[in-house]
């Protein structure tokens, strides 16, 4: 119960896009059709329920002060948590490779519609947000980190393909003041779909 | 490349013909987070301005024994160390600022400006132009994030660098502080005013 709760937090309410404005770069530049936005949005998505299982495992049994215990008794004491970033982007890093070389051998259709994409999930900051806030956290088991990662990719994937189907409109219907054409009128969008999701602020299960 | 590349336009394109938050749309995430007071967003202008600055450096050094398949990976292990260690170092002086900014110096490994400029142009050029382009994008992203914080804080508490600006009278005669300003959305709504002025006064800029 708990766990869905934190579920559908993570969708709604600690949205990583308009809660936290994590993995913008990407969101700007790839919500110009609705199409390539769907498919970023499921590669991310993936990549969150992948990757934040391993870097739980990794902080709660490496990482964190005391961490090492299971090794032994004189381990007790090893605080290794200044590597966290680096063992993070590196588990992201590597996983994308991974995964790319997998999809490129599996399934070759899926490939061709998500291949420009996948190196690009490497540096979306939504990624290793999510990681890193699995560690603030502290969360209590492996199966909690699985339901933020997709709560949190759930979340993205629905603001990318909103904000996608809102500017495909946009370029044929409105006629928006030159300066502001493009990336401008984009951020005033975002911002006023963050100001709506904060409506859902306080939302108990 | 084939012309000789001007240290001086490398150095000050990126202020504001080439801003790497208003032109090229990078870094986006950091702009809205940490802008909601003036002081941290300074302080994170400076870690990434020395972050860029030396990860185009190495990466520069050493461009050509990178071998291209895992060159994220090569790039991205060396903006973390550097990150690491600007983490350590706000922690152990600045302790209440890196407490503000909490996960968002560790994000400064993803900010889309740092892989950016090491993909379009430490990969490509020599160790001293590729510095010189790191500081240039560094304080062009450090402009922006200031004149948000300047904004955002003005408006919403009334203060600049914690100090009391707008006068008490003001509150006495029914002046309220933005409370909007503080949140989020603003910050992208302040960008975006940012963006509409610049584009104004630069007509090359503006799309279709």
């Amino acid at each position: 119960m708990e766990n869905l709760n934190l579920f559908i937090r993570s969708i709604f309410v600690d949205n990583m896009i308009f809660a936290y404005f994590l993995g913008m770069c990407s969101f700007l530049a790839v919500s110009k059709n609705v199409k390539t936005a769907f498919g970023l949005g499921i590669a991310v998505t993936f990549m969150l329920v992948v990757t934040l299982p391993i870097n739980y495992l990794l902080n709660t049994y490496v990482l964190s002060a005391g961490a090492l215990t299971w090794l032994g008794p004189e381990y007790a004491d090893v605080d290794l948590s200044f590597l966290s970033l680096i063992m993070f982007i590196a588990v992201i890093a590597s996983m994308t490779q991974l995964v790319e070389m997998a999809v490129e051998k599996f399934s070759p259709a899926l490939y061709a519609s998500l291949g420009i994409f996948l190196p690009l999930i490497a540096v979306n900051c939504a990624i290793l947000g999510g990681s890193l806030f699995m560690q603030q956290r502290e969360f209590s088991s492996i199966f909690t980190a699985v339901c933020a990662g997709g709560g949190w990719g759930l979340g993205w994937l629905l603001a990318i393909t909103a904000i996608a189907a809102i500017r495909e409109r946009l370029a044929t219907y409105s006629n928006i003041p030159k300066p502001l054409r493009g990336i401008g009128i984009t951020f005033i969008l975002t911002a006023l779909m963050g100001i709506a999701f904060m409506s859902f602020l306080g939302i108990k299960l | 490349m084939a012309e000789k590349i001007n240290n001086k336009n490398v150095l000050f394109n990126p202020f504001s013909k080439n801003n790497p938050v208003i032109v090229q749309v990078l870094g986006i995430c950091s702009v809205l987070a940490v802008t909601v007071k003036l002081e941290p967003a300074i302080v994170m202008g400076i870690s990434v301005i020395a972050v860029l600055a030396f990860s185009n450096v190495i990466i520069s050094l050493i461009r050509n024994t990178i071998p291209t398949n895992i060159r994220i990976i090569v790039q991205l292990v060396v903006v973390a160390g550097l990150v690491a260690i600007v983490d350590q170092l706000l922690k152990a002086y600045t302790y209440d600022v890196s407490k503000q900014l909490s996960v968002f110096i560790g994000l400064i490994i993803t900010n889309c400006i740092l892989m950016g400029r090491l993909e379009a142009f430490a990969m490509a050029n020599k160790p001293w132009p590729s510095f010189l382009d790191g500081i240039g994008n560094g304080i062009g992203y450090t402009i922006i994030l200031i004149i948000v914080g300047f904004f955002r804080e003005l408006l919403g508490s009334g203060t600049l660098l914690g100090f009391q600006v707008v006068p008490q009278w003001c509150y006495d005669h029914g002046y309220v502080n933005n409370g909007l300003m503080i949140l989020p959305p603003m910050a992208l709504i302040v960008v975006a005013c940012i963006i509409c002025v610049h584009r104004l006064y630069n007509k090359d800029l503006q799309e279709e």
